[in-house]
């Protein structure tokens, strides 16, 4: 008896216990679920971080201290003719307004007693941003009627003082900054407590276009917006069409060959192209060859296209071979020719599965700034681009550009800026995504 | 067939539109990234102030914006080039052969060069000298050459604090590297006699060799980064232009070169040893051609924007003495 049971394990008659490989296999296998949480954490957390970041950093982009001020507008000073027509005002340039607004605020300060010791006039100028004389004088320009009357305007304080009601600029680096003194910061508090300064939602942050170094808090999404609009559009409306066809004819009416091969090898082999080398391309072909204009929203859609199609064209097939072969020989068993199989019957089941794959696509070429970057459409544009198809060929940018460009500002003020437009580019490509998801769900059908 | 029709009109829409849009009504600019912040100053204020768009400004750099300038005449070549150097014989030539002959050289003011540390360090008192024996490859030591053997700043002069050499500078193309190489490098391998020691052994470009043992770095971004280097690296030291360092006095601080501190004062006096000119050039050919480009280089030098009380010296730069001559000229179209 010894003998026999010297050699084996020896085992539990109770199947319910746990003998030592048993033991081993479970601890295995919740290893194994704890890799996978850990791994999972790891991309949430950096997730969170990159987003919690981004959030404190650029949901101040959406307010933005404006000063409420009255401004006279003496004609002798903006008619310089006395006849009141655009072109005796139009003599007049911005530097001409901004001694108006310096005045106005030494009124409103002289007005309320207010004394700050050590302030100089300059200081009290220098509180509002220097985009104020250009919004004055387009006002005075388009109405005329108001030479002579006292007006009240909502101005954009300075990037500095902007700063300082948003906790990023203090009395103590007041102290160091050569743009901001510490006087102006008094006036600054005078000035909100009287309920003239205040932090306001500024849709302008949305609609104006860009601005220069010397003005971050009039920099605006406007310009880029339409941009990428416009870009988007043209990829939708070539790549669509263009990928969906060419999937159709390589999956459902191409023989198969050696020459197929090789143009499935090449498709596959462009989706993984880095995007500039499309830039390049752009620039040798659209430009140089073609002799479409620089930095246009065509040319950089013509670019996004190429990079689009071959992520168009591999889904399309992917949900186009998900269509069982049953439906095609129904179809093609009942008398339909092959033509009418494939839109009657195929297209339209894979349908969902193409919507999501061009979504996808669209919404990574919403985020590329690299092929841009040689066509010139990484560039500092500040007039609109009128409507399409027109305006397809007026200079604009782009989205992931203008991150890019304030990043590259030396004021501080547009750290916030930069911020502020990668969660707008977040919302959008959110709002695409989860329609891919949503569509996918409501269509998808399963065999 | 539907979809056929649609790319099919699309296409002919383009093409049609193509031909339309030909005529461009902007003015493009390429060029430096030192000279961007200034051209778009101009730009927006000449966008209010006129009833011609907004031009157009892109940076990339010296090099690259002149190459673009030069590829040719016509309305897909940009109109002006941005540059923190003056336009060198080789692209003069590229200019020529590509067709572009009458260009108008135009010099904006003047930038400073200066050398910036982190706020809360101790200060820094430079001499062209300190910067060769930190930063060359091969430096002179008891009168031979040997391979860079410092790593503190106190190695290199005993006045300097006792802190690890790690400086940050532009890269090559950048136009800032070659006044950095001109006016710090060349000057110091002078003085401390490696440059005549290179002469003695024939090796030639040995005055602006850097050591590549990760002591000096490149960098081929703009400031920003640079900005950014020394925020993670205290000890760090970083080449700025004078209008960057001025935006950010509160995290940054100047040191002196050769005993003079940067200022625009000092810059245009001439006593601060490292600045340099800006300019811009313009294709003579497209003015006349692109509507307001003639506008826009007036209105950039007229003393309201270039002068000494204008916008770009709010900004930094230090503005040109004689700026009058630049207009006298620029009205004429006067070409290199």
């Amino acid at each position: 008896m010894t003998d026999e049971t010297a050699g084996r394990v020896p085992r539990s008659d109770n199947a319910m216990a746990m003998d030592a490989r048993v033991r081993r296999r479970r601890a295995a296998e919740s290893r194994f679920r704890a890799y996978g949480l850990i791994a999972c954490l790891i991309g949430v957390a950096a997730l969170v971080t990159l987003l919690a970041t981004v959030l404190t950093n650029g949901i101040g982009a959406y307010r933005q201290a404006f000063v409420t001020l009255e401004v006279a507008l003496p004609a002798d000073r903006l008619d310089p003719d006395g006849t009141g027509t655009r072109e005796s005002m139009q003599k007049v340039s911005t530097f001409g307004y901004g001694p108006l607004i310096a005045e106005a605020v030494e009124r409103t300060l002289a007005d309320r007693g207010v004394v700050i010791e050590g302030a100089t006039p300059e200081d009290a100028a220098g509180l509002i941003s220097r985009e104020a004389p250009a919004q004055l004088r387009n006002y005075v320009l388009n109405n005329p009627e108001v030479l002579d009357q006292t007006v009240e305007f909502n101005f954009l304080a300075g990037g500095r003082i902007d700063g300082y009601l948003k906790g990023r600029v203090t009395m103590e680096s007041a102290q160091r900054d050569s743009n901001v003194t510490p006087e102006q910061l008094q006036i600054a508090d005078v000035l909100q407590e009287e309920g003239i300064l205040s932090l306001r939602f500024n849709p302008g942050f949305i609609t104006q276009p860009d601005a220069s170094d010397q003005r971050p808090e009039a920099a605006g999404l406007g310009v880029a917006i339409l941009g990428s609009l416009y870009m988007m559009l043209i990829v939708l409306v070539l790549a669509l069409p263009i990928g969906v066809a060419a999937s159709i004819y390589l999956e459902e009416f191409a023989p198969r060959s050696r020459w197929t091969d090789i143009i499935e090898v090449n498709i596959s082999n462009l989706a993984a192209v880095p995007s500039i080398v499309f830039g390049i391309l752009g620039l040798a072909i659209f430009i140089n060859f073609a002799g479409l204009p620089q930095s246009a929203p065509i040319v950089g859609g013509l670019v996004l296209t190429l990079m689009t199609l071959p992520t168009i064209i591999i889904a399309t097939r992917a949900s186009l071979r998900a269509v069982p072969p049953s439906i095609r020989d129904a179809a093609l068993g009942v008398g339909a020719s092959r033509m009418q199989a494939v839109f009657h019957h195929v297209l339209p089941l894979a349908a969902p599965g193409i919507l999501t794959g061009t979504i996808i696509g669209i919404a990574q070429a919403l985020g590329e700034t690299a092929p841009l970057l040689l066509i010139g459409m990484v560039a500092f544009v500040r007039g609109y681009p009128s409507a399409p198809p027109g305006g397809l060929f007026d200079p604009a940018s782009a989205l992931p550009v203008q991150v890019y460009n304030w990043t590259q500002r030396s004021d501080p003020a547009f750290v916030e800026r930069a911020s502020g437009a990668i969660i707008a580019l977040l919302v959008v490509l959110i709002t695409l995504n989860a329609l891919a998801v949503i569509l996918r769900r409501r269509f998808e059908r399963r065999w | 067939m539907s979809m056929l029709k649609v790319t099919a009109s699309a296409v002919a829409i383009a093409a049609v539109s193509a031909s339309a849009a030909a005529a461009r009504d902007q003015v493009q600019v390429a060029g430096s990234s030192t000279v961007l912040p200034y051209s778009t100053i101009v730009a927006e204020a000449f966008g209010e102030n006129f009833d011609f768009p907004t031009p157009v400004v892109e940076s990339g750099g010296t090099g690259t914006g002149l190459r673009r300038f030069c590829e040719g005449v016509g309305e897909n070549t940009v109109d002006i080039a941005n540059a923190s150097r003056p336009i060198r014989e080789s692209e003069l030539a590229e200019c020529q052969a590509n067709g572009v002959t009458d260009i108008i050289e135009v010099r904006i003011g003047y930038d400073g060069i200066v050398f910036a540390s982190a706020v809360d360090g101790p200060e820094f008192a430079f001499t062209p000298s300190d910067w060769y024996n930190a930063l060359a490859a091969q430096v002179v030591v008891d009168g031979e050459l040997v391979a860079n053997p410092y790593n503190n700043w106190n190695q290199v002069n005993p006045d300097l604090p006792d802190q690890p050499i790690a400086a940050y500078i532009p890269g090559t193309r950048h136009g800032t590297r070659e006044v950095f190489e001109e006016r710090v490098l060349h000057a110091g391998c002078e003085e401390t006699g490696a440059e005549a020691a290179f002469e003695a052994a024939g090796v030639e470009g040995g005055c602006t060799a850097l050591r590549t043992d990760g002591i000096s770095v490149d960098i081929d971004g703009d400031y920003t980064e640079t900005l950014s280097r020394i925020g993670s690296n205290p000890d760090g030291i970083g080449v700025f232009g004078l209008s960057f360092y001025e935006n950010n006095t509160n995290s940054l601080q100047v040191a002196t070169m050769s005993g003079v501190t940067p200022s625009v004062e000092t810059i245009a006096s001439g006593e601060y040893p490292v600045s340099r000119p800006l300019f811009f050039y313009v294709k003579k050919a497209h003015i006349g051609v692109i509507p307001g480009l003639k506008e826009f280089t007036e209105f950039f030098v007229s003393d309201e924007i270039a002068g000494p009380n204008g916008p770009l010296a709010q900004y930094g730069l230090v503005s040109d003495p004689e700026l009058a001559a630049t207009q006298a000229a620029v009205a004429a179209e006067e070409t290199m």
